[in-house]
């Protein structure tokens, strides 16, 4: 046996070793990077070394986008049932269950009013972590609601999207839900309130080819994948490999889809700022 | 199997020979002769009853996606007269997808846009096979908006597999031209009313779908996703799907039922390929009485009611 052997781990490296793993750090998926975990925080989940943007829950959503304890929940009742009794590998309303317990969420939309740099606002955000932020009856009723509250509370609206598209399991009812929740994008501008769209990564398929393109103002991440068609779905009908940066936030600058990039820090504040001019003099 | 045939189509197809046969040579002259094609014209009767109402939602997605299934370019030639086509979106080009243009239907002046597949090899290129791009999407609108401020009312025939998925389409913004037009359509102020005649491609189809009425006929589907592309997603595999295209609730029955669309506009037994002047006449009919209801109906009533209708869509926990 070598002089480096040991017969066993000292005691009480075993407990921490699975947190350090989980918790404490992460891996930057972009350049590799092992980033301690408050530093992730502290530079807003962005990595340090590259610039890469990690993909937030809802809590750190609110947290980095809304003014300090500013934002209360509406609609948090309205959740997701299998209205067609869909079954594919397994059955939606066990997809259902299992997610909402994994996420102690009934939907992927969290809609609520806050605060961005003093400004009222109403608010919502469509979660990726809840079935790939899919676009679902649930969904779109809750974004209608909210499209409501804004007209009737005389309020910006801002909806952070990201999202997969509509949701397969509802088929017909989550295509529908575009033209719900577009068709109501529609009444709120004709009261001359403003709607400001954030695309995080990534935002795909029915809902970039609804609400989420419809901003007054279109405000995207660095680097997020945006599109209609997901990039496989494109090089299997075009058979040609893809230029590179396609479809990301960069590309959709340069093709005048989307209005500006802002980075994660000093997002609130440029925010708030866009908001103010929104408000006219 | 013939070119053309459908596999659940194939028994018939024999029969109907086998009696062309017999109608064609001797047997036609006699008296037992005629009595045998007597016969089989009944077994023949029964046989397509049999066949057409057990047909699974497969089946129906086939008939639907038919090579023979009459197209939009069919309808505008059979349903009314002095068709003038418009053309381009006033930005970029004209997309031959989408196609558009003034009709007189019975007597009333109407736009018409839809999706047009193409019928031959080279056609179905220049077609790009009814996928249209961002800009057949603007053209759409731009028509429609021309309707209204002329108000003319608004038919649009769906029939595409989806909007296009290409590096120009993404370019040129495919998500924010459907968006746009989903918008937009909620709020023209005139009656509108959509058709699908054959294939409702998910977005790309609701992207010409947004309206007063929706009509489907009998044996044409609208989904979410096209079944092939479901059962490789979820399903694992595209070979499933057969599966998945039960799964979706993709036809006019499942649909009426969710009251996604208004009406089922009849089909003749095996589908509109099999009697295409049934299917003119029957859309012909559900056009005149749509637009005609629709025109009794106040402007505001009818903006209120459109949008009422797709408030109501989607069925969730409260």
């Amino acid at each position: 046996m070598g002089w480096f052997s040991r017969k066993k781990k000292p005691e009480h490296n075993k407990d921490t070793s699975v947190d350090i793993k989980k918790e404490a750090w992460k891996k930057c998926p972009q350049c590799g990077e092992i980033i301690w975990m408050k530093n992730l925080i502290d530079s807003e989940y962005t990595c340090p070394s590259c610039g890469y943007h990690f993909r937030l829950t809802f809590k750190e959503k609110i947290v980095l986008f809304t003014d300090q304890d500013s934002f209360t929940e509406l609609f948090e009742n309205i959740g997701c049932v299998d209205p067609l009794n869909f079954k594919d590998v397994q059955p939606y309303k066990k997809r259902i269950q299992r997610t909402q317990q994994k996420t102690g969420r009934k939907s992927a939309f969290v809609a609520g009013v806050a605060k961005i740099t003093g400004i009222d606002v109403a608010i919502g955000f469509l979660n990726f972590e809840f079935m790939g932020g899919s676009l679902g009856s649930a969904e779109g009723e809750k974004i209608s609601l909210l499209i409501e509250h804004a007209i009737e509370n005389h309020l910006p609206l801002i909806i952070v999207s990201s999202s997969g598209g509509a949701r397969m399991q509802e088929s017909i009812l989550s295509l529908m839900q575009m033209a719900k929740t577009s068709g109501m994008l529609g009444e709120l501008g004709k009261t001359g309130l403003p709607y400001i769209s954030v695309l995080l990564d990534p935002t795909t398929g029915g809902v970039s080819a609804s609400f989420a393109m419809l901003g007054d103002i279109n405000i995207a991440e660095p680097n997020a994948l945006i599109g209609f068609a997901g990039p496989r779905v494109i090089q299997q009908t075009i058979k040609q490999d893809l230029p590179d940066g396609f479809q990301k936030s960069e590309f959709l600058v340069e093709h005048g889809m989307v209005d500006l990039i802002i980075k994660r820090k000093g997002f609130k504040e440029k925010l708030g700022k866009i908001l103010d001019y929104l408000n006219g003099n | 199997m013939a070119f053309n045939e459908l596999a659940f189509e194939k028994p018939i197809n024999e029969l109907k020979e086998k009696l062309n046969e017999l109608k064609n040579g001797k047997a036609a002259t006699t008296t037992s002769g005629k009595a045998k094609i007597a016969r089989y014209e009944k077994k023949l009767n029964i046989l397509i009853e049999t066949t057409y109402q057990k047909l699974t939602p497969w089946n129906i997605v086939k008939i639907a996606r038919h090579p023979k299934r009459p197209h939009f370019k069919d309808y505008i030639k059979n349903l009314g007269k002095d068709f003038i086509e418009l053309h381009g979106d006033r930005n970029f080009r004209d997309d031959p997808a989408m196609l558009g243009g003034f009709i007189t239907i019975g007597t009333q002046k109407l736009m018409i846009v839809g999706q047009e597949k193409g019928r031959d090899t080279d056609d179905k290129i220049y077609r790009n096979f009814g996928m249209a791009s961002p800009e057949g999407y603007r053209k759409a609108l731009r028509l429609m908006k021309l309707a209204e401020k002329f108000k003319l009312p608004i038919v649009t025939f769906i029939d595409t597999p989806g909007a296009y998925p290409g590096i120009g389409a993404e370019e040129r913004g495919q998500s924010e031209a459907i968006a746009r037009n989903l918008r937009e359509m909620m709020s023209l102020k005139v009656p509108t009313l959509s058709i699908i005649i054959g294939e409702g491609g998910s977005g790309g189809a609701l992207g010409i779908g947004v309206t007063d009425e929706i009509q489907m006929l009998q044996y044409s589907i609208y989904s979410v996703i096209s079944p092939e592309g479901c059962a490789s997603i979820l399903f694992r595999d595209a070979k499933n799907a057969e599966i998945s295209a039960k799964a979706l609730k993709l036809t006019s029955s499942d649909l009426l039922k969710l009251k996604v669309i208004d009406g089922i506009i009849e089909e003749p037994s095996g589908g509109a390929h099999n009697n295409p002047q049934y299917i003119y006449e029957n859309v012909t009919g559900t056009i005149i009485n749509v637009i005609k209801r629709l025109k009794k109906t106040g402007l505001s009533y009818l903006l209120k009611k459109r949008l009422k209708k797709y408030k109501n869509m989607g069925i969730y926990e409260k």
